[in-house]
């Protein structure tokens, strides 16, 4: 009785940490493409809130999951540019004009929600959808096999962002103008090119993370949904070392402790909820500690690149 | 194009003499990004079918329309100077500080414990020592990501972020366990807020029947030190050096980690003390919301500022004003003081987009002789 118990709760925490670790893989995957090309997006967990927002209205008011999705692309999309054109053409500090960003997002979307919903109201989101045969494979069918459609999209998007970044001319370029802007310059390359695409599909991606959350994980929004999330998931391209795999198992990492916090306080473990939610913040510090310095980051990260000046 | 600024960078650390082109770009340029994001918020008013023109006024009115408008505005601007400052310091040493959040809630949080803990010391010895505390908890919540930004290269934006973080879990656990009030936990009411403060820590009133405490006057005064601090101590002009330039000022011999942990260190300093005299100044006891956003609208005031600690007066004030009117709006016209948030992350955009033109113009008024403006 006791071993049955156990594997209950073992499969509980399993579940939910692949649940949670959705907005994190797609928000830190995108991110991954934008530091590659060589930008710092900071402003993710901005674009998040305001998607978040974006996808649940829609969601509220029309009922259709998939226009939610889409809302929360076009947001992505708008940001990224706005973004991009402050960070790459403008050449501002990333560091800077990625905090505007985030507040930006996050006020706005504060702003709209109180306008346009005012209270905390919760919709019909994406229904878990078990795959036949692999969903009923004893113990882990349960725990890979059931989930909505945007899990299984996240966890589609780890081998294709990989295949793209390693093994195709356009992940190739991405990484040139990252690692050597001057370089990839004078081969022809258009290095401003590449890092709007990089900024804005790591945007959208941003966007999607956010209705994730708003559609698919909680169905429901109010204000700094999120809770710096998307902070965290940029942390987590860190400790991935720019590689989509990597960033997936960082992802797990913090989903799992997540979702052990989140069991201990419904088991009522004598353990202040404070401290725990303390967990991941803490966390996301001792891996950047121990990450840097262990995988080589993108020789031009951070660095606005202008012709005839290196 | 690097070595040449390198080989020019220590020159331009003097005291830039007085330029009107200066007036241009530290002042106009940025005020031009404030009503542009002002506009912009009006478009956005006009989509969500609420009058831009009665939101202004209503925001005008209540910042600086009465003497309460006037001085609550003052009083907002003196945490923002305060966190300002302690940004323009990192700034300068090329640290960018976002941790004013964390920092405001330890300083807070220890000028909370202190008067409360010693509350048989007379005032003259209760005040200065409380915001002494509040300095160094807030310094030390901004030596952890200082140390770590200096030694492991961990990026100081991500580790005081997670530090915000942890500060409000903290900050939440003490209000709930030992320094909740105990006339609270007695009533039953179990509000989240510490006991009152003994009357003799709190700050004395400038104008009576307001909130506008002595707190403002230190604020100004420590914006004109951190002034001298900067610009005529050695200490100071090292911290700019690593700024400016670390490879060169590694080569002459300046201990570059040590400075950008110090310069991280006096950041959350300021920010504490910002938040001590929050607490002591004028709520008297600590609340759940007491950083108010400072943290954040710090950072923006001090850009808007020029990151220089006497641009930063007028710039607070400015926000200051801002919040306080976007209260006042909120009450009158039931538009959301969100709006203010939005537009505050516009103005960072719009200043830090601006800032390759202000770069570029120095650059062509100056030939490369006195690159001051290097942001």
């Amino acid at each position: 009785m006791k071993d049955v118990i156990s594997l209950g709760v073992l499969g509980g925490i399993l579940t939910s940490m692949i649940r949670l670790a959705t907005p994190f893989l797609y928000a830190a995957i995108g991110e991954t493409f934008a530091q590659t090309s060589g930008v710092v997006n900071l402003g993710v967990d901005g674009i998040m809130l305001l998607s978040a927002y974006g996808a649940f209205y829609v969601a509220l008011n029309t009922g259709n999951l998939w226009l939610a999705l889409l809302t929360a692309a076009a947001i992505g999309l708008l940001m990224g540019l706005l973004m991009s054109f402050i960070s790459v053409t403008l050449k501002a500090e990333q560091g800077i004009s990625g905090i505007g960003l985030y507040m930006f997002g996050l006020g706005m979307s504060s702003l709209l929600f109180k306008i346009t919903i005012g209270t905390v109201k919760t919709i019909d989101g994406f229904q878990p959808v078990r795959i036949p045969l692999l969903g009923d494979i004893p113990g882990i069918g349960p725990i890979l096999f059931d989930h909505s459609l945007p899990v299984y999209g996240a966890f589609l998007l780890v081998p294709i962002a990989w295949w793209v970044l390693d093994k195709t001319t356009l992940g190739l370029k991405i990484k040139s103008v990252g690692q050597n802007p001057a370089a990839a310059d004078s081969l022809g390359i258009n290095v401003d090119r590449i890092r709007y695409f990089s900024v804005c599909l790591g945007a959208v991606l941003a966007g999607l993370a956010g209705a994730s959350l708003s559609t698919a994980l909680v169905d429901l929004f109010q204000d700094n949904l999120t809770a710096g999330q998307g902070f965290i998931a940029v942390a987590l391209v860190y400790f991935g070392g720019w590689n989509p795999w990597g960033v997936m198992g960082g992802a797990f990492l913090f989903s799992i402790v997540n979702s052990i916090q989140l069991w201990m306080q419904v088991i009522g473990v004598k353990i202040p909820s404070d401290v725990a939610v303390m967990l991941p913040y803490l966390l996301t510090i001792a891996a950047l500690m121990i990450t840097v310095n262990r995988v080589r980051q993108p020789a031009a990260l951070n660095k606005p690149f202008e012709r005839g000046e290196s | 194009m690097q070595i040449k600024k390198a080989a020019n960078k220590p020159l331009s650390l003097r005291r830039p003499a007085f330029d009107w082109s200066n007036v241009v770009l530290h002042f106009l340029l940025p005020l031009a990004g404030v009503l542009a994001a002002l506009l912009i918020g009006a478009v956005m008013l006009i989509i969500l079918k609420a009058d831009p023109i009665a939101a202004y006024a209503a925001m005008v009115n209540g910042a600086v329309g009465s003497v309460s408008g006037i001085t609550q505005s003052l009083v907002k601007a003196t945490p923002l100077l305060l966190v300002g400052l302690g940004i323009c310091i990192a700034f300068r040493a090329n640290v960018i500080n976002i941790g004013g959040e964390g920092q405001i809630i330890l300083g807070a949080l220890a000028a909370t414990w202190f008067p409360l803990t010693f509350n048989t010391w007379p005032g003259w010895l209760l005040i200065p020592s409380t915001l002494i505390v509040g300095f160094v908890a807030g310094a030390i919540w901004g030596f952890v990501p200082g140390i770590l930004k200096a030694r492991l290269q961990v990026n100081e934006i991500l580790s005081t972020i997670m530090m915000n973080s942890i500060a409000q879990q903290l900050m939440n656990l003490l209000l709930r366990g030992p320094l909740m009030d105990p006339s609270g936990i007695a009533a039953g009411t179990y509000l989240a807020q510490s006991a009152r403060l003994p009357v003799q820590v709190w700050l004395p009133r400038l104008v009576p029947q307001t909130l506008l405490h002595a707190g403002a006057i230190l604020a100004v005064v420590l914006a004109v030190l951190v002034y001298f601090f900067l610009w005529r101590t050695t200490i100071g002009y090292r911290i700019r050096a690593v700024g400016l330039n670390p490879d060169a000022s590694r080569y002459s011999g300046i201990n570059v980690p040590f400075y950008q942990a110090l310069s991280m260190t006096l950041a959350g300093g300021f920010a504490g003390l910002a938040g001590a005299i929050e607490v002591i100044g004028v709520q008297h006891r600590l609340l759940e919301g007491v950083t108010s956003g400072y943290g954040f609208t710090g950072i923006v005031a001090a850009l808007l500022g020029s990151l220089h600690p006497l641009g930063l007066i007028p710039a607070s004030i400015l926000f200051g004003g801002l919040l306080v009117g976007a209260a006042q709006m909120q009450r009158a016209v039931q538009v959301p003081s969100s709006l203010i948030d939005a537009i505050l992350g516009l103005v960072v955009l719009f200043v830090s987009g601006s800032a390759l033109w202000s770069r570029r113009w120095a650059a062509r008024r100056n030939m490369g002789t006195e690159e001051e403006e290097k942001s």
